[in-house]
């Protein structure tokens, strides 16, 4: 599939998504996620930063994209909005590792441009960090993420409703991406 | 937690309740009121508005703070947005002062020089100096808080903008009161007042703008 034709492609979804279509979102972010992984995982390897590091950076580029996707005006092309969006996130992120480093836009709209060679290993690491959640949020992420519940069976077995979940969901996001940002701080 | 989990995680939470621009005009059109308010309950609009208003100094005051208040707060607005270019936006700002220039050459040329210090001075500086950044209050706290929902590249930057925009709002409301005219005395204390305050926003984004 050509550049173009892929970006319209992710546009779409990400324009569905916003209106509330979780599928089209899911499709979003597994597209979006080996482009990701490369950019970082070059950038890891330049910067000498360990790669088993790689995923955790893509964990909180994936979580920046998600609370910041509202900035993103529909009518507007998709990539260099994520492109923009990645490239701070990513020197954001090595930069709490102890790497200065700039990352040149160009870099990361080529590497969204050029195929993808995916393959993943994925790190634990957010588990130490749902500790920082305090329930129901944790309750809620555990259920989802690890269960693979949906918001209404989540909703059932706590015995919330579907409105108080999707909330609680939202806030247990954003409590995420704060706590990666206050970890990396405290452990210098 | 996989990576796959997560984007489960985030996929579950797609919808999007408000805009980045709708926070953006709810917060602003919160902060203006706030500050017109402020004006009106405490100084009020200057006795004499009818009649100076049909002056070309006072036209040009209210005309050159609203211009510079609209050409700021794009700038604000766009900074939140990423994969924005922000060339054109910067550039509108200097709308403002050349307006303002051309305004200062014309008061050098029609007043004459011995009234020049006094054109500058002014009667109530100090008062421009103390409400200026007094009425940017409101406006810089609820466009920081608006830029903070947004993804902003450079967060000094983009505090220093929304300093800027503050700034800009609260010098077109204070100009409605505003006794002193001169163009002289614009580009004097109402500057001063404006960097002021532009440099505090640039302090308080590097704090609140990271993301």
């Amino acid at each position: 599939m050509s550049h173009s034709a892929r970006e319209e492609e992710w546009a779409a979804w990400m324009s569905a998504a916003m209106a509330g279509d979780t599928l089209a979102y899911h499709r979003f972010l597994k597209a979006v996620t080996p482009y990701l992984r490369a950019i970082a995982r070059r950038r890891c390897d330049q910067f000498g930063a360990s790669p088993s590091e790689v995923e955790d950076v893509v964990q909180e580029v994936l979580l920046a994209v998600h609370l910041k996707r509202s900035t993103w005006d529909t009518s507007r092309p998709v990539g260099p909005w994520l492109s923009s969006i990645v490239r701070n996130k990513l020197v954001d992120s090595l930069r709490r590792r102890g790497r200065h480093v700039s990352v040149p836009i160009e870099d990361v709209v080529e590497t969204l441009e050029a195929a993808p060679h995916d393959e993943g290993a994925d790190r634990i690491d957010v588990d130490r960090m749902l500790e920082g959640l305090r329930d129901p949020q944790r309750d809620i992420v555990r259920s989802i993420s690890l269960g693979g519940a949906g918001i209404r069976e989540t909703a059932e077995r706590l015995q919330m409703t579907e409105g108080a979940v999707r909330v609680a969901l939202h806030r247990a996001l954003k409590g995420l991406a704060a706590l990666y940002r206050s970890d990396r701080r405290a452990n210098g | 937690m996989r990576t796959d989990d997560l984007i489960n995680l985030l996929a579950k939470d797609a919808r999007v309740s408000v805009r980045f621009g709708h926070i953006f005009l709810i917060a602003l059109a919160i902060g203006v009121v706030i500050s017109a308010g402020l004006l009106l309950s405490t100084l009020g609009i200057r006795k004499n508005m009818i009649e100076a208003i049909e002056t070309p100094r006072v036209m040009f005051k209210l005309g050159f703070t609203l211009l510079l208040a609209i050409t700021s707060t794009r700038l604000a607005f766009l900074i939140g947005k990423p994969g924005v270019s922000l060339r054109s936006a910067a550039q509108t700002l200097l709308l403002p002062l050349s307006a303002l220039l051309i305004a200062i050459a014309a008061e050098l040329f029609v007043v004459p020089q011995a009234a020049w210090g006094n054109s500058l001075e002014g009667r109530f500086s100090s008062f421009c100096l103390v409400f200026v950044p007094m009425l940017s209050i409101a406006p810089l706290a609820a466009i920081l808080y608006a830029v903070r929902q947004g993804a902003p590249e450079n967060p000094g930057k983009a505090g220093a903008a929304a300093g800027l925009a503050a700034s800009g709002i609260a010098a077109a409301i204070y100009a409605w009161h505003c006794p002193d005219d001169s163009p002289l005395f614009l580009a004097t204390w109402y500057s001063i007042a404006i960097l002021v305050v532009t440099a505090a926003g640039f302090l308080l984004g590097r704090r609140v703008l990271r993301w």
